[in-house]
């Protein structure tokens, strides 16, 4: 079998009764998110048909500017999400200066690691290589960043009363945040792990059933991803120590304060996960 | 005893509060009184370096900004109002070291000998609230702001405790107390001072004359 099924409109339509089937039951069971479901599933149509057009041109004229224009553009988009997940927000987009410097630090340094050693493109910047692996990177790094920083931020909240107990008691802060650092990373490590495990047993990951749909031999699928999955791994550990040190330092003064003064009061969110 | 000033503040003040001017004596014990909400706690914060201010708290006549905040901290002890616990046993807030000063010292407060092995979360709030004084007098500070220590206590209770804070003031210890009762103000203050507004108001002061509790 070496053609790939071409997919119709026809099928696209019939797949999309299960998105109308999970909004009845979320109307049905009055659990409220039947709205939610339905923007996001508009909104994933929208944004994968503009990434296909997009990455369309960039491909076949393959020029390293167009290539940047493509990455920056996805780092801003998944810092944005980063920045946006904690319910509780850092005062003077503190968020945002989170999320920015550590999604793309860790994306990018990620990306040319394996550009210039596992996968080796001619040129290294070619954009069918550059792009797609960018993109699963960022994916990675977007849980690990948002799981992280708000494991930081609500924890360092939640856990107000003992962290200044312990810093009156004469704590050094590091040791008095301690606990909830390394929860939040922990926590923000998570997801690789069990996405490793679970890897060709429980699931086939998402790139490797995309490549086998269209065709490719399974060891070499399965050498993709295992590469892959090193590089996500990597990515989500950088990410999530990233982003809880740096909301960790965002937080506190250089007096080995708490500075909860720096959260603005959280707003309701609209937008779902 | 001579009059060694061991705790100062120069202009310590917040959007909160202050500023505040004032010294206190080695061996003191202030009691802060003063409505709800007029700053009492923000000023022991301040003291303790936990809240940003402005101007300065001074140990000894040396500034605070001359220390690391967690030396300062060991020094001029602050105790909240509701003392919190990070351990789930008792006796783990405790070094080794401390552990057998407190473990001494259980039975003055009325507390049972066994109450170091104790789960924090089936303790009284009153059990807490003594372990906790405990847990601030095992480091030794200098100076000890303590938060409505005896909010949760019985009269036999309270009296322990202001007999253990006597001991330690004798032994050089300077305190800070908020408290909402005048009775103990009276029993144990060598001033008492009125905070109001965020200001501190001109108290009817006793001499400072250290050791004579009327």
């Amino acid at each position: 079998m070496n053609g790939t099924v071409h997919l119709g409109a026809f099928d696209l339509a019939t797949a999309a009764f299960l998105i109308l089937l999970d909004a009845g039951i979320s109307f049905a069971l009055r659990l409220g998110v039947h709205r939610q479901v339905l923007v996001a599933a508009l909104r994933m149509v929208v944004q994968l048909l503009i990434v296909g057009v997009v990455l369309r041109v960039v491909f076949a004229g393959g020029s390293p500017l167009a290539t940047l224009a493509v990455v920056v553009f996805m780092i801003g988009a998944a810092a944005n999400e980063v920045a946006m997940r904690p319910k509780q927000r850092l005062a003077g987009f503190g968020n945002y200066r989170i999320a920015a410097a550590v999604v793309s630090a860790a994306g990018i340094a990620t990306v040319i690691l394996a550009l210039l050693t596992a996968i080796r493109p001619d040129p290294w910047y070619a954009p069918r290589y550059a792009i797609p692996l960018m993109g699963i990177v960022l994916g990675a790094v977007l849980n690990g960043a948002s799981i992280a920083l708000d494991g930081v931020l609500d924890g360092v909240v939640r856990e107000r009363a003992r962290i200044e107990a312990r810093l009156a008691l004469g704590t050094p802060l590091r040791d008095a945040l301690g606990p909830v650092l390394r929860e939040a990373v922990r926590r923000g490590m998570i997801p690789i792990v069990n996405q490793m495990s679970a890897a060709g047993i429980i699931t086939l990951p998402g790139i490797m059933t995309g490549q086998l749909l269209a065709g490719m031999d399974p060891m070499q699928a399965v050498k993709y991803q295992i590469l892959l999955m090193f590089l996500l791994a990597g990515a989500s550990g950088v990410a999530a120590v990233g982003a809880a040190l740096y909301a960790a330092r965002s937080v506190s003064d250089p007096r080995q304060r708490l500075r909860l003064d720096r959260l603005q009061p959280a707003k309701p969110r609209k937008r779902a996960k | 005893m001579t009059q060694v000033i061991r705790l100062s503040a120069r202009q310590l003040a917040s959007s909160f509060a202050g500023p505040f001017d004032f010294d206190v004596e080695a061996g003191a014990c202030i009691v802060i009184q003063g409505p709800s909400g007029a700053g009492k706690s923000v000023l022991l914060r301040m003291l303790a370096d936990l809240d940003p201010h402005s101007g300065e708290a001074l140990i000894d006549g040396r500034s605070a900004q001359t220390m690391s905040a967690p030396e300062w901290r060991a020094r001029v002890l602050y105790q909240a109002a509701e003392p919190a616990w990070w351990e789930a046993s008792a006796g783990a807030h405790f070094d080794d070291a401390h552990l057998a000063w407190a473990g001494a010292r259980l039975a003055a407060l009325g507390l049972r000998a066994d109450i170091l092995d104790a789960d924090v979360q089936i303790l009284s709030t009153g059990e807490r609230q003594r372990l906790a004084l405990l847990r601030s007098l095992a480091r030794e500070p200098q100076v000890l702001l303590l938060d409505e220590p005896t909010a949760a206590l019985d009269p036999d209770g309270v009296a322990r405790v202001e007999a253990m804070l006597a001991d330690c003031r004798a032994e050089g210890l300077t305190i800070l107390m908020v408290s909402h009762s005048p009775e103990q103000a009276r029993r144990i203050a060598t001033r008492i001072w009125r905070v109001d507004d965020g200001k501190l108001a001109q108290a009817p002061d006793r001499p400072a004359d250290d050791g004579e509790a009327a």
